[in-house]
């Protein structure tokens, strides 16, 4: 029988709503509370909650250490790649409106904020999730006992 | 007249609240348990955040419960994996230099209070020059509900990707201190060079 059996239930139901939650707060920072900061942050507490319950070793399975390390730069770059996309466009470095020019609806500010949200959030959450590994990857399995 | 309608419920909330950051910071100053200080800290993160609640501004307190309360607590707990478990008693000697630090600084900052503008004061720096004119702008320039978003994306993006950057900076400057080696797998062994 494998120890913590209820830790572990307890997490895989959680994991799924939290990584959902994730999302929500992702994609409607705009209308609502929150936006990439808290988006990232909440996204990179799951992959942590599963690491810290089922082992280090799981966890580097899906997210590898490589993946994370190129995902924390990816964030910047496609958040300055909707500053030189609006440039390309005709725009200044940022100006969403020249996404979708001469619209009512701002649809250009909504595609633009979208984005540069979506980088926010990859870039912070495979931060934190790469700090966890570096600090969580150093030391060897602490013993129940110890706690 | 009862007691109740004399202060007002919101008032109330802030006195409880903040009495708890207070005991929550001394229960931090004088507990000795890692384990159990980190945990509390997550706890003055999360009254915080209730705080803010009251105070209307939710976007901060979504901020501090997710990052305060969340992810810092656990970053600090896999970080404490790494020392030992109880904090070392300290000497007296060399306690009252950084208490007269802390006490003139104090002072200093309780002083400053005094110039601060009241709480929803119309007239405040804050709420007169350029914060006006992001609320009452928002709707026509961007057309998103939320304005907090609409100035951390749209009107102050450069700052924001700054910020992202700082982010990246940081998460570069821990993985070049701790962990380099780790894009080889997770560290099993113990490490001679790490019983300094």
């Amino acid at each position: 029988m494998t120890p913590h059996l209820v830790l572990r239930v307890v997490t895989k139901t959680l994991l799924s709503p939290i990584i959902l939650f994730a999302f929500y707060v992702q994609f409607h920072g705009d209308f609502g509370p929150g936006g990439g900061f808290q988006a990232g942050v909440i996204f990179a507490v799951a992959i942590i909650l599963y690491g810290l319950v089922f082992g280090l070793d799981l966890v580097m399975r899906i997210f590898t250490p490589r993946v994370v390390q190129i995902f924390m730069a990816l964030g910047v770059v496609i958040y300055a790649g909707v500053g030189y996309v609006t440039m390309y466009m005709g725009g200044v470095f940022l100006d969403y409106d020249a996404l979708v020019p001469h619209d009512t609806h701002h649809a250009g500010q909504h595609y633009g904020i979208l984005f540069v949200e979506m980088g926010v959030g990859i870039t912070v959450a495979a931060v934190m999730i790469g700090i966890f590994y570096s600090f969580a990857g150093r030391n060897i399995e602490i013993s129940d006992e110890d706690w | 007249m009862n007691f109740l309608s004399v202060i007002d419920m919101s008032t109330l909330v802030d006195v409880i609240l903040l009495s708890f950051l207070l005991l929550s910071a001394l229960a931090i100053v004088v507990m000795r348990h890692l384990f159990s200080v980190v945990m509390v800290g997550g706890v003055y993160s999360l009254l915080s955040a209730a705080f803010f609640v009251n105070l209307d501004a939710v976007d901060v307190a979504f901020t501090e419960a997710a990052v305060g309360a969340g992810i810092s607590t656990v970053l600090l707990l896999s970080g404490l994996m790494l020392t030992v478990r109880r904090e070392k008693p300290m000497t007296r000697r060399h306690s009252y230099l950084p208490f007269l630090a802390v006490l003139v600084t104090g002072s200093a900052l309780m002083y400053a209070t005094y110039d601060m503008p009241d709480f929803g004061d119309p007239n405040s720096p804050a709420n007169t020059y350029v914060g006006m004119d992001y609320i009452e702008k928002t709707k026509h320039d961007i057309g998103v509900p939320n304005v907090v978003t609409a100035v951390l994306a749209s009107y102050r993006g450069f700052d924001t990707l700054g910020e992202t950057a700082v982010v990246l900076a940081a998460g570069l400057g821990v993985l070049m201190l701790l962990g380099m080696g780790f894009t080889n797998g997770p560290v099993t062994g113990k490490d001679e060079d790490d019983q300094i």
